[in-house]
């Protein structure tokens, strides 16, 4: 269930809580945080709301109301043809929008640099990394300190930082799990950062946040958060299962297009294959291409 | 090598009947209007009063024209996305993704290029020159060439339905998805093609108005006493001068990419996919305040006229504008804080997307305390500006929200984002058009727009407007992507149902703009504007008749304050009687020529070329296109003059009109 969102205005309260009694079924959205970094940045959303929602409700009660009032079937309201000027409203006017702005872009320069995606979680538990992939259309998961990887399906442990470093095979995509907050695009030859944290055991949905072709609306995934013995049974099996080794050749053979691939993992893994991944700019031109009509 | 280069009969798309189909009645409803005009005999004077004219009141028309039949094929593409959305839970839905993809890639593409700035070009267009009391903008014939330049990438845009295919890209084509490797189909040539063609065409344009209005004005018409809808053209216009170039050197590089191998935004060879997102956006974010400008100036004069005020705040408001103005250049990087520039960059853009609400709130405010004291007067026009500071503050508010760099990490493409840009789109740019295209119908054609449709079309597009958007707030909320042509989230479905319900609404209101116009068109008799100023108007272009002679004003006005025309007027209700008869003098006026048409077909030919690899045409094309250019540049004459009787004539029945408007007796005319 969502919890009711701290608040410092008591009329954002009661406005922002229509959104979440609607979301109150517990769907995969941002408002349903399950770490520390999805609640950051819903409180900041909630905050800015109220700020906003303080000129906003305002103003629009404002436009009602003098639009009402001096209709022009209205003999009682006040007439002033020629007045189009006061010092001391121009100044009104400038100083509450500059104010308010003030307030939040103090809000927006703390809050980047607090949950800044590669700024580490603080946290007793060491953090631990997982790479990114973003292939058309799936997504694959490294373990490095595992020596594993997954496909569409990333497993983490429960209250555990994990560091994702994330590229693409090809085109940009954007890694994204809502309920656990901030996105960061993948692109190829490039090695972006992101520290991620679940706080609740769970299930969540995760998914590509950015345009990547035809097979782009399959490409989610799930993610796991679940407590350090069941993670680290999660590995065992894993490890043991049947299956190749991810190398370069296997890396370049599973980033072929293809749609609605289910959850699979390797049980071993080439060291330093991300890195080589991202060095190589993803995987090599070949039969990628897609098949477009004229070709 | 073949003569037609990459074109085959393979390229018609036989295998998807709904764009060959749609096409088909579209080709149809041409031929049976040409065949129409043809038969009655309307075909020379189409030719030489409209095709051919460099008038800038026609070219404005036909902007909005070409804005307006771009809309009904813009908004095509989203009742089908609306639909595909609303039935493709846990399915397919009926559009495959090839398809899927293409529709809301040129639905962005056109509503943004075809629709938002013809419409907004040609209201500037149309209302600048006679705003500012003078005959025609700077440069006459380049404004035609801006036109059909813009009309010949639309047309690009259309051909892609049903030869070849359009991008599958999304509207900003980022790579490297856009690049050869990875679409190698002709959709992106056809989208690069298109907006270079238009591209160029709306930087001539904002060549044309920017000369226009700083080196033409009637006498007495200094910058602090230019209407505000002038001032925020201005505005726009610089804005395209400054930003137009980037988009043309962004695609550029793209073109060079895909045609000739290079690696300006391939990840190999040393180019990087991030200095397009970079570029494309360096104009994007001042193309959206090229838009907006002029519908706050068409809301300015809206406003002040049917609320019987002076615009409140004249100088905040021209300082806010250009300080819009100047700050748009300074926030694009807000498009892209998932990109990972660090706390920072992303904290600094933040902060300067913010400062934008600092003026755009003043205007807001000034709007309303413009409407305080008056005597509002509710024509529909009235009610799309109110309709539009009610639905614009909230769009602001939702961009202030994803201007915040933490809440745009979980917001970021989401339909959150869609929402927004849609309700300062719509609920600004677009509504701002139909207000102003409303407002000055009558000075185009010299007759007023039936207010009981418009009323109607108001009410259903506001409210489908709000039925349609809200739920994509909340689907952002909930974690939903754009662009999806299929999903399985059982939660999403409904708000996606009634979305598709807010574009049937939406998809009413069209209907009854057309009704609108049908009924209009039919009643003209009854409808007549005699005065010149059906509204009470207060700027120059109310003292012209309905429609304005082809030169506008028999004798330049001048100006001696703020809003010009309310001071005449006032003026001429004290003395009983108008301003002195002028001396009336010959009036030389630029010849039509039908060089843009010209120069356009040419164009035209050479883009359908380049993305076809057909290079002999490409070569012609060329020359053709700047041959064209060579004739112009030597021709013999440039002008006509009408005679002074015929001056005075159109002018003294000008003035009588004029008196009646006053009731004025007789003499007063002398």
């Amino acid at each position: 269930m969502i919890r009711t969102p701290r608040l410092p205005i008591g009329i954002a309260r009661v406005t922002c809580l229509l959104p979440c009694l609607v979301l109150a079924a517990c769907e995969p959205g941002i408002l349903n945080p399950a770490g520390p970094i999805a609640a950051g940045e819903r409180s900041i959303f909630f905050n800015a709301l109220a700020v906003m929602l303080a000129i906003v409700v305002p103003v629009i009660i404002l436009a009602f109301a003098f639009g009402w009032w001096f209709r022009a079937s209205n003999t009682r309201a006040k007439h002033l043809p020629e007045w189009a000027y006061s010092g001391r409203l121009e100044l009104l006017v400038w100083s509450i929008p500059a104010l308010a702005i003030m307030f939040l872009g103090g809000i927006a320069w703390i809050g980047s640099h607090d949950l800044d995606p590669p700024k580490p979680i603080a946290s007793k538990a060491r953090a631990m990394t997982v790479e990114v992939v973003a292939t058309d259309w799936k997504w694959l998961f490294l373990y490095p300190e595992q020596g594993m990887a997954t496909i569409n399906r990333l497993v983490v442990p429960v209250g555990t930082p994990v560091k994702f470093r994330i590229t693409s095979a090809g085109v940009m995509n954007s890694f994204f799990v809502p309920q656990l907050g901030s996105q960061i695009y993948a692109m190829s030859g490039m090695d972006s950062t992101l520290h991620l944290r679940a706080d609740k055991a769970g299930r969540y949905r995760g998914l590509s946040a950015h345009y990547s072709g035809e097979g782009f609306a399959d490409m989610d995934f799930f993610v796991d958060a679940v407590p350090q013995a069941a993670f680290d049974r999660f590995v065992a099996t894993a490890r043991g299962g049947m299956g190749k080794t991810l190398d370069w050749t296997e890396f370049v053979a599973m980033a072929h297009p293809s749609r609605n691939v289910r959850p699979a993992s390797y049980p071993r893994l080439q060291p330093g294959l991300y890195d080589q991944i991202v060095m190589r700019n993803g995987a090599p031109e070949g039969e990628q291409a897609k098949d477009g009509r004229e070709q | 090598m073949s003569l037609t280069g990459k074109l085959g009969w393979d390229s018609i798309p036989f295998h998807e009947p709904l764009p060959l189909v749609s096409a088909g009645v579209i080709g149809l409803v041409l031929l049976g209007v040409f065949i129409w005009v043809w038969r009655r005999g309307h075909l020379p004077y189409i030719w030489s009063e409209w095709i051919t004219s460099v008038d800038h009141k026609r070219i404005g028309v036909m902007y909005c024209l070409l804005a307006g039949v771009m809309l009904l094929r813009g908004f095509s593409d989203a009742l089908l996305m609306r639909s595909q959305q609303a039935i493709a839970y846990g399915n397919e839905g009926y559009l495959p993704p090839d398809h899927y993809d293409q529709i809301f890639s040129a639905h962005g593409t056109i509503m943004i290029f075809f629709v938002a700035m013809p419409f907004m070009i040609g209201l500037m267009n149309f209302v600048v020159p006679l705003q500012l009391g003078v005959r025609d903008v700077a440069f006459p014939t380049l404004n035609s060439v801006s036109f059909w330049l813009t009309a010949s990438g639309a047309l690009l845009i259309n051909m892609s339905l049903v030869i070849g295919e359009f991008a599958k890209t999304g509207w900003l084509v980022y790579p490297p998805l856009s690049e050869l490797r990875f679409s190698p189909g002709v959709g992106v040539d056809y989208y690069l093609w298109a907006l270079q063609i238009s591209g160029m065409g709306t930087l001539l344009s904002g060549v044309n108005l920017v000369t226009t209005i700083l080196k033409m004005r009637a006498p007495g018409m200094g910058y602090s006493r230019m209407p505000m809808f002038t001032w925020t053209s201005l505005a726009s216009n610089l804005l395209i001068v400054a930003a137009f170039p980037v988009l043309t050197a962004v695609l550029g590089m793209l073109i060079l990419d895909r045609y000739l191998g290079f690696h300006f935004f391939t990840p190999e060879a040393g180019g990087n996919q991030m200095m397009f997102v970079n570029l494309i956006w360096a104009w994007g974010h001042p193309e959206v305040y090229i838009l907006i400008l002029p519908a706050f100036g068409v809301f300015s004069e809206i406003i002040s006229t049917f609320s019987s005020k002076p615009l409140f705040g004249y100088r905040s408001m021209v300082i806010a504008t250009m300080v819009i103005c100047i700050l748009s250049f300074m926030v694009w990087l807000h498009h892209f804080f998932t990109m990972g520039a660090g706390a920072d960059v992303n904290g600094f853009f933040g902060i300067t997307t913010m400062i934008i609400a600092v003026p755009t709130g003043v205007k807001v405010f000034n709007w309303l305390f413009t409407m305080y004291g008056g005597r509002i007067r509710y024509t529909s026009m009235m009610l799309w500006s109110i309709g539009f500071i009610v639905t614009f503050v909230i769009g602001g508010m939702t961009g202030v929200m994803l201007a915040v760099p933490p809440a745009d990490f979980v917001l970021h493409n989401s339909l959150f984002l869609v929402a927004h840009f849609h309700n300062v789109i719509i609920g600004g740019v677009l509504f701002g058009a139909f207000a102003g295209f409303t407002f000055w119908f009558p000075k185009m054609f010299g007759f007023t727009l039936d207010e009981t449709w418009g009323k109607r079309a108001f009410w259903l597009w506001i409210s489908g407007f709000y039925v349609a958007f809200m739920p994509l707030y909340v689907l952002g909320l909930m974690g939903m992507t754009r662009r999806m042509q299929h999903y399985d989230v059982p939660g999403w479905h409904p708000w996606l149902l009634v979305a598709g319900v807010g574009a049937l609404l939406i998809a009413a209101g069209i209907a009854c703009q057309v009704m609108m116009l049908y009924v209009s068109i039919k009643t003209r008799k009854d409808r007549i504007d005699e005065s010149g100023d059906p509204w009470d108007g207060r700027t120059l272009e109310w003292i012209t008749t309905s429609p304005p002679p082809a030169f506008n004003f028999a004798v330049l006005p001048d100006v001696k304050g703020e809003e010009a025309y309310w001071g005449i007027k006032a003026r001429a209700r004290e003395n009983r009687a108008l301003s002195d008869r002028p001396d009336y003098e010959p009036i030389e006026m630029p010849r039509n020529s039908p060089t843009g048409i010209v120069a356009a077909f040419f164009a035209t030919a050479m883009g359908f070329a380049l993305i076809w690899h057909i290079w002999w045409l490409v070569i012609l094309g060329f020359f053709g296109a700047w041959g064209t250019f060579i004739v112009f540049a030597w021709r013999d004459k440039a002008e006509y003059e009408i005679p002074v009787e015929e001056v005075e004539r159109l002018d003294q029945a000008r003035r009588r009109s004029k008196a009646t408007l006053l009731d004025l007796p007789e003499e007063a005319l002398s």
